[in-house]
């Protein structure tokens, strides 16, 4: 039987900073998001822990998506790296992060990708890595490309990287795009208009990094990533349960 | 303090990089004594969406967590993970094998058994989390903290699975009719 346990901290909830569920500048958008006002969920033991996912879910090549296949895949060799923080710059360290993308020419190795751009047999587009004692990853991998979709009238998504992470707990999970310095496109890519705070959007853009780029080998791009910050006591309203509406 | 980073969609590709073959085991393929979590995911139209994915965390039945911020300590069972991952088919269907959780302490109170819920999609530029609470756990659910804490009986039904032959059933509703309560974490 579960006994009484001292409340814990939770986890800083980071209002204003993630985009809306509802943003009708991204048509699907229109009948995947709820209606009715999220309910306040009190940060307690099931969202203060998390599954501390490692080195067991990652190959030894995983971090390399130009090393997956017989030959390399077409395009510019990129390095991308960076450390997972959480709000308080703390290191997250020995964290999952899962990388996924399209290829040079902005096609995905996906059945429900079809736009006349060839695939590269020589690239699937997945990544996994583990992030180091100081919360450090890196991953080697091509530029992905711009790719149209049918969201609005010429509509092109901005070259971008889906990035998973986990840090400890579950409150902490995160999903995000990490995109590339000057890109002409953002200003018609509704994932990036979506999100409220413009000083927020630059925070998705990585920085070209002359001193880890590799001398006839590969352009290096730094980004960190900084998932919520813990709490340092228990707030009041954790335990009084008030909804937000 | 630094400021978050934003979240944003998983998109229509997220098969490429989100599933596991081992996903789905939150407990070990073919281990004694688990339950098949199943259910769909649908949209404000009633159609199912066949590009989410599911991910599931839980305690044990003991209502234990395999974690050091636990202030009870971590408690490690083995061919348990804790932790659930399935893309939805193209009807809509996902399905986590796992084990019923026990009790979990509040405060305040003490918890029913419960499932933490992720739901990723595309159309959905942050994750939507739910709870799924169990039929059979009508006095545990009754001073449930957070099941309490919702306005009417039509809310605490949407976070409620139902039994079946081989464990549980959890539809996810994202819009309209019998819409699922989703959290603000």
């Amino acid at each position: 039987m579960a006994e009484d346990a001292p409340a814990v901290p939770g986890y800083r909830r980071d209002p204003g900073v993630h985009p809306p569920l509802d943003y009708p500048g991204y048509k699907s958008t229109g009948l995947r998001h709820p209606e009715r006002p999220l309910k306040v969920l009190p940060h307690l033991l099931t969202e203060v822990t998390g599954p501390l996912l490692g080195e067991d879910r990652v190959g030894p090549l995983d971090h390399d998506l130009t090393r997956r296949h017989e030959g390399e895949p077409m395009g510019q060799r990129i390095i991308v790296h960076g450390r997972v923080l959480d709000a308080d710059g703390r290191p997250v360290p020995h964290t999952l992060v899962e990388i996924w993308q399209a290829n040079a020419g902005g096609r995905y190795r996906h059945k429900g990708d079809n736009w006349p751009c060839p695939l590269d047999p020589n690239f699937t587009g997945v990544g996994r890595t583990v992030t180091d004692g100081q919360g450090r990853y890196s991953f080697t991998t091509i530029r992905p490309g711009a790719y149209p979709w049918k969201n609005h009238d010429n509509a092109w998504r901005p070259a971008h990287i889906h990035f998973s992470l986990f840090g400890r707990a579950f409150t902490q999970r995160l999903v995000t795009q990490m995109y590339f310095p000057g890109d002409p496109l953002f200003f018609q890519d509704p994932m990036w208009n979506s999100i409220p705070d413009p000083a927020a959007r630059e925070r998705l853009v990585a920085r070209y990094d002359h001193e880890r780029t590799e001398p006839e080998w590969a352009l290096a791009y730094a980004w960190d990533i900084v998932l919520r910050g813990r709490a340092s006591t228990v707030f009041e309203h954790e335990l009084a349960l008030e909804d937000d509406d | 303090m630094e400021p978050t980073t934003p979240s944003q969609t998983v998109g229509p590709y997220l098969h490429i990089g989100l599933p596991w073959p081992d996903g789905p085991f939150a407990l070990r393929e073919g281990a004694p004594g688990g339950v098949w979590l199943r259910g769909t995911v649908t949209d404000g139209a009633g159609a199912p969406v066949a590009d989410a994915l599911i991910e599931t965390w839980q305690a044990d039945p003991e209502g234990r967590f395999d974690h050091p911020d636990d202030p009870r300590g971590a408690v490690r069972r083995e061919g348990f993970r804790g932790f659930g991952r399935c893309p939805t088919d193209g009807e809509g269907r996902w399905g986590v094998y796992t084990l019923k959780p026990g009790p979990v302490p509040g405060p305040p109170g003490v918890q029913a058994p419960h499932i933490d819920v992720s739901v990723f999609a595309r159309g959905m530029l942050h994750r939507t989390v739910t709870r799924v609470y169990f039929p059979d756990e009508a006095e545990a659910n009754a001073v449930d903290p957070v099941l309490s804490s919702l306005d009417s009986p039509e809310e605490r039904a949407t976070l409620i699975a139902q039994e079946t032959e081989d464990g549980y059933r959890f539809d996810i509703r994202l819009q309209g009719e019998g819409e699922t309560v989703f959290f603000d974490i």
